[in-house]
């Protein structure tokens, strides 16, 4: 593989880790503070139709965003509700969610649209369409490096660019603040956070607000920056695979980010590597090719990244009493 | 509106009762990627909606969700009466193959299969013909003399539309190259547009500036990346030269509108045979849609070339290679 070659792969990673890597932090605040969440995909879901539809009857793709961003929190004030306030079931909560969302997503967009649950393709206003930094086109005649620039950097839409400076605000928000601290001091022993007079539900419910809004985010990037209108289970399991990130990266931000760029550079390269005659072992199969990301998480899970510890009082509803 | 659908049909039924004897009622079973998927699927909506207006016949229809509904689907239909029941896509052939012998008297219709049965009709495309077609016309159009091909699922109806492609790309230029790139293996191949961008824009960094898709729903991702890249898309099965105006050079069209519009009014007319029906360049099932939108793309050049390389093929001067015959190509 020659060095453009590599940088094509490294920019459409670029664009392939950016759904995940939200959906990754959006899964990191919430289980940090206790709440498992398996309804990532859902949430997504209901991001990615808000804004495709939004995006359609306003043309503001600005407008699509805050839709995309309260349909998202809306389910995750559901989950909470949920396994906070009611202390249910938080797998059961999410499956539900994740079910929900498709469904009501087909129902509606087949009402409104009448195209099979799809949304039109909305104007290119509706839409974050890719940014040109500056000095890019001068940059690209500049050696490797220029073309790194130009190629991999700049070129992008303004979500993508959000999403890579996320784990540093995460990581900021996480261990240097006050509100920070006390997230994850919920998520480890809620009886001490509680013992120090701070609200056990309201941290958790915070938790769940910026993982909904993180999902509204992935979610319009699929429906409008990626793509142009939503289409029936488009987010096509990157909830699941981001959780699996979420492990992978051991619940920490910074981590995740170079977890879910590999993740989208081995998705990319299947892409990329079909077809292609490989130096002393020729064409590989397509079939093979695209499970190679699966087969490597499965051995990376298996040995490669020590012993994951999650947050201790994940998935277990906080009762004051006890 | 599923009770309003049933209520129209009851009424219907009556009229029809009333008005002939012989209570023709027609059905659709759609495949996977549903009624509005902007490709064949729709494409066999919109003939059973022109067969409805100009007879005033309904007719009742279902999209599937899942792989299990097929039989369902067509047992119901089959048991309530109806037919000739219209199956959309390869899938249903299993389905196809197992209900229709416990309906011997009903007729039953399948598109882009065969199913030998004596009340079964099979209706096939030679797309490999029109995809010939659209390969003389994406190598003239393209700059480059690079070309891409975006495949839906890997299976051999889609390996057919490249094989003849490929061969229209040769013949027009033999120095030509052409990227080939198949979305999955499953059936979620149909519809993932993201992967569909992605190959479409990795082709085009290794230098394609015109793509060609046979993937539903996920060429709409395709034809998206090429017009966002301000490059040329040709669409498939239906008309999608609409899509993004001035960005994509030509659609290969399936007339599946017109094959289920003749299908229903033999069927009325009670001329309806089982067998083989095959329909290339020749009988006008497959062509290169030419509209407002891509008129100005399709320079005298081009379409002088297709014209001739359409005579050919008819005459039978240009054999085109099908990929379903022996599972091969010559070209690549």
């Amino acid at each position: 593989m020659d060095w453009l070659t590599f940088l094509n792969v490294l920019d459409s990673a670029v664009r392939l880790s950016t759904p995940l890597l939200l959906a990754c932090l959006a899964g990191l605040f919430t289980e940090r503070a206790g709440v498992v969440d398996i309804g990532l995909e859902g949430k997504m879901i209901a991001g990615a139709f808000a804004a495709g539809a939004v995006a359609v009857f306003t043309g503001s793709a600005w407008i699509a965003l805050l839709a995309a961003i309260g349909a998202s929190v809306f389910f995750g004030l559901v989950h909470a509700f949920a396994c906070v306030t009611q202390r249910g079931n938080q797998i059961v909560s999410g499956v539900a969610i994740n079910f929900i969302a498709l469904g009501l997503a087909a129902v509606l967009g087949h009402s409104w649209f009448e195209q099979g649950g799809k949304t039109p393709a909305p104007p290119v206003s509706g839409r974050f369409t890719s940014i040109d930094l500056p000095y890019a086109a001068e940059a690209a005649q500049m050696g490797p490096v220029g073309r790194f620039y130009a190629d991999v950097v700049s070129g992008h839409n303004i979500l993508v660019y959000f999403a890579f400076l996320a784990p540093f605000l995460a990581w900021w928000l996480l261990s240097r603040t006050r509100f920070g601290l006390r997230l994850r001091a919920v998520g480890e022993n809620p009886a001490a956070v509680d013992t120090a007079g701070v609200s056990v539900a309201r941290l958790r419910y915070s938790g769940q607000i910026i993982c909904g809004a993180l999902c509204g985010v992935a979610g319009a990037y699929l429906a409008i920056g990626l793509n142009a209108g939503y289409l029936n289970n488009m987010t096509a399991g990157r909830g699941y695979i981001a959780l699996a990130a979420l492990i992978f990266a051991k619940w920490r931000p910074v981590p995740a980010l170079f977890v879910c760029l590999l993740f989208g550079f081995l998705d990319a390269s299947a892409n990329r590597l079909q077809g292609v005659s490989l130096p002393s072992v020729g064409v590989v199969p397509v079939q093979f090719i695209q499970a190679l990301p699966y087969i490597l998480t499965v051995i990376l899970l298996a040995g490669f990244i020590g012993k994951a510890v999650p947050p201790k009082a994940g998935g277990v509803p906080y009762v004051k009493e006890r | 509106m599923i009770r309003s659908t049933l209520f129209a049909v009851a009424v219907s039924a009556l009229a029809a009762g009333g008005a002939s004897a012989a209570g023709f009622k027609p059905a659709i079973v759609y495949d996977l990627g549903g009624k509005f998927d902007k490709s064949f699927n729709e494409s066999a909506f919109t003939g059973a909606t022109k067969f409805k207006e100009d007879t005033s016949v309904d007719f009742r229809d279902f999209e599937i969700q899942n792989d299990s509904q097929r039989e369902q689907a067509l047992s119901r239909f089959a048991r309530q009466g109806f037919s000739p029941i219209v199956s959309v896509g390869f899938s249903h052939e299993g389905a196809v193959s197992k209900v229709a012998p416990q309906f011997p008297d009903t007729q039953f219709v399948i598109v882009d299969s065969v199913v030998d049965l004596p009340n079964v009709r099979s209706i096939v495309f030679k797309e490999h013909e029109g995809s010939y077609l659209a390969g003389v016309a994406a190598t003239l159009a393209s700059q480059t003399k690079k070309v891409g091909f975006v495949g839906g699922m890997d299976i051999a109806l889609i390996r057919k539309f490249a094989c003849g492609y490929v061969q229209g790309v040769k013949a027009t230029d033999p120095a030509a190259e052409v990227f080939q790139n198949m979305t999955g293996t499953t059936g979620a191949a149909w519809a993932d547009p993201v992967r569909g961008g992605e190959l479409a824009k990795s082709q085009m960094a290794r230098g394609a500036d015109v793509v060609y898709h046979a993937a539903g729903g996920t060429g709409e991702g395709v034809l998206q990346a090429v017009a966002d890249a301000g490059k040329l898309g040709i669409g498939v099965d239906k008309n999608q030269n609409a899509l993004h105006p001035g960005h994509v050079l030509t659609s290969m069209v399936k007339r599946v509108d017109t094959a289920v519009y003749d299908t229903f009014k033999e069927a009325q007319a009670g001329e309806w045979t089982p067998g083989l029906r095959v329909f290339g360049l020749a009988e006008d099932g497959v062509a290169l849609a030419v509209d407002e939108n891509n008129q100005a793309l399709i320079t005298e050049e081009i379409a002088a070339a297709i014209d001739a390389a359409r005579e050919g093929i008819i005459s039978g001067e240009i054999a085109v290679h099908d990929y379903m015959t022996d599972s091969a190509c010559p070209v690549q």
